[in-house]
């Protein structure tokens, strides 16, 4: 007797598959409904650094609500590298949404002289938080609202500024990791030297995520995808996973927790917000 | 006895399932949009339909969270309201319609993910209040903090046959169609909100859910399913329509597309009812069984630990 043998799936195993073409529509949906119908604004800003994640959200912006309405502000520190200021200037270009240059240098360098051994982490905080300052500003000038553009591997890995780079209101990419924003951005047609690139906060000169990071994206984010589905770090490394990345991205887990939530509020009262008084961001 | 009751009743009916993004907890607001929705109905191109399904939550969003009490209404000022915007959107020319909503119940303090079944006109009439009995707390859900759960699903004659009412997770548990089928049920409505998650085909994966659960579930127990789903984003969790009908047989007839408001028209032939279960008696064969079934279900109890096991009076028997 002869059998036949049928194999599953080749997709079912990777977990970090998506339709890029039904995620664009979903995203392009999401920030369309919460943008105009439920906030009734049709302005949006972006921070192009030059980088993937900014210029995936400014290319889903743009389809959303039209690129004369979405403003893309470009904030370099004297620090910022060349490449990051040209791909910014290129993301632009391509999208043609409208355009601001903002050098930041003068705004941190005047708080760091009184503060001349802050450390690079410090400076870089600064900087970060120094973006939030001019994009919410610019915000307001414009009747529109700053869109973030920090991604799941980021949030997830603490690999942010906290009330910095994650204080927008609205993030399309927030619940997509880096190896899945590098994916869609291949499908909007994000300039292929954008996408290729190392990743950077260029925060500090020569600077990249992944060795900041101590393990690349194309790994961690499989890791954290099964710490998100619930296995144990024990189960991952069981699975074949390499347990110095395991235990790197569990701790990173573990350790930043506090970051994406808001404060933490002394509770006195039965009437504590968002203990007792409940109400959902849109109410 | 059945043919008896409904020998007068229309056996083909006009069916409408819209689908619409409600304002957050604004509830004058919604009654207007539903009145919006009856005007679009009522086009000279078409009869306007027999019964209208909305969604769950429909009169205030989904995710309301504390602020259900603000929201919640007595179910006879839901009909009443839902009278008068048809009133205003039809005219006086309006002909009379049975209409299923879903909002937040308060019925004297408690509150309930209800959805109602009304039939419209110059006397309006409520048919039957359904309260959601699966609430789910899970994830991205935090139902049972907020109301409390219903106890019952039952089985109600309208003008346009023996329907029942599930509401979202309800109708994920195939038992509760079971429920609904073997006592005497042809049409099940759902109203639903069911946010959009797992992008990684075609269409959202609680999308393909929902439509094959729904058509393993008709074709098991032979009746239609009329389901209405939200749509809109809230707090960034967008809700997937997908309004759909699905046949006796387990045929999908019609279902909208599971972004954007819109509205599904149909026509509901309930004769397909019986031949569908003629062709696949299943609902018959259970109830053949059912008795030795639900036997082995009381015949267990649940221990310490939640597990259910079976009885001393059981166990001695299995021995013999």
């Amino acid at each position: 007797m002869k059998f036949r043998t049928v194999y599953e799936n080749g997709r079912a195993g990777d977990e970090l598959a998506i339709d890029v073409a039904l995620v664009e529509r979903w995203l392009v949906a999401f920030l369309h409904d919460e943008l105009i119908r439920r906030r009734q604004m049709t302005k949006a800003v972006v921070g192009v650094s030059g980088g993937v994640d900014s210029a995936v959200v400014a290319y889903l912006c743009a389809k959303a609500l039209g690129p004369a309405n979405v403003l893309g502000v470009r904030l370099p520190y004297k620090t910022s590298s060349a490449q990051s200021n040209r791909h910014g200037e290129l993301v632009i270009r391509e999208t043609g949404v409208r355009h601001l240059t903002v050098d930041i240098s003068n705004a941190v360098d005047g708080y760091l002289r009184s503060e001349p051994n802050a450390s690079p982490q410090r400076c870089g905080n600064i900087m970060a938080r120094m973006r939030m300052i001019v994009l919410f500003d610019q915000s307001a000038k414009i009747g529109g609202l700053p869109i973030g553009t920090g991604n799941k591997s980021e949030r997830m890995l603490g690999y942010f500024t906290w009330h910095g780079d994650d204080s927008p209101p609205i993030n399309p990419i927030g619940d997509l990791f880096k190896t899945q924003v590098w994916a869609l951005a291949r499908h909007l047609g994000v300039p292929r030297e954008i996408i290729r690139k190392p990743a950077t906060a260029d925060l500090i000169r020569g600077q990249t995520d992944e060795e900041d990071l101590g393990i690349s994206y194309e790994r961690a984010d499989r890791i954290l995808q099964r710490i998100l589905t619930g296995y144990t770090p024990a189960d991952i490394i069981r699975q074949g996973f390499d347990a110095r990345d395991v235990r790197l991205v569990a701790s990173r887990v573990n350790s930043t927790h506090w970051k994406r939530h808001l404060a933490t509020t002394a509770m006195v009262s039965t009437t504590a917000i968002n203990e007792y008084y409940l109400r959902p961001v849109d109410y | 006895m059945r043919k008896a009751q409904t020998a007068n009743k229309p056996r083909a009916f006009s069916i409408a399932l819209v689908q619409f993004a409600p304002t957050k907890g604004n509830v004058d607001a919604n009654f207007a949009a539903i009145g919006d929705a009856l005007s679009a109905l009522a086009d000279k191109k078409h009869a306007f339909p027999d019964v209208v399904v909305f969604p769950e939550a429909a009169l205030s969003g989904y995710f309301v969270e504390g602020g259900v009490r603000d929201v919640a209404l007595r179910t006879s000022s839901v009909v009443g309201r839902l009278n008068d915007v048809a009133q205003k959107a039809l005219g006086r020319a309006r002909r009379e319609f049975d209409i299923v909503v879903g909002y937040y119940e308060n019925d004297l303090g408690k509150l309930y993910n209800s959805a109602l079944y009304a039939s419209l006109g110059r006397t309006p009439e409520l048919r039957h209040v359904h309260r959601k009995l699966f609430l789910p707390t899970y994830g991205v859900f935090d139902e049972e903090r907020f109301v409390s759960r219903g106890r019952s699903i039952e089985v109600f004659p309208t003008k346009y046959g023996h329907a029942a009412i599930l509401i979202c997770e309800d109708a994920v548990h195939s038992l509760s169609t079971t429920v609904a089928a073997l006592n005497g049920a042809e049409i099940v409505y759902v109203p639903s909100a069911s946010p959009g998650r797992g992008l990684e085909d075609a269409e959202p994966a609680n999308v393909k859910m929902w439509r094959g659960m729904l058509q393993v579930a008709a074709a098991e127990h032979g009746v239609f399913f009329a389901y209405a789903g939200l749509v809109g984003f809230e707090g960034g969790k967008g809700f997937t329509g997908a309004s759909k009908l699905v046949g006796p047989f387990g045929d999908l007839r019609v279902e909208a597309p599971f972004l954007g408001a819109a509205i599904v028209r149909a026509s509901v032939n309930l004769e397909d009812v019986a031949v569908a279960r003629a062709g696949l008696p299943a609902l018959g064969d259970l109830e053949s069984n059912l008795a030795e079934l639900t036997e082995q279900l009381g015949e267990r109890a649940p221990k310490g630990d939640g597990r259910l096991r079976p009885t001393a009076a059981r166990l001695k028997r299995s021995r013999r």
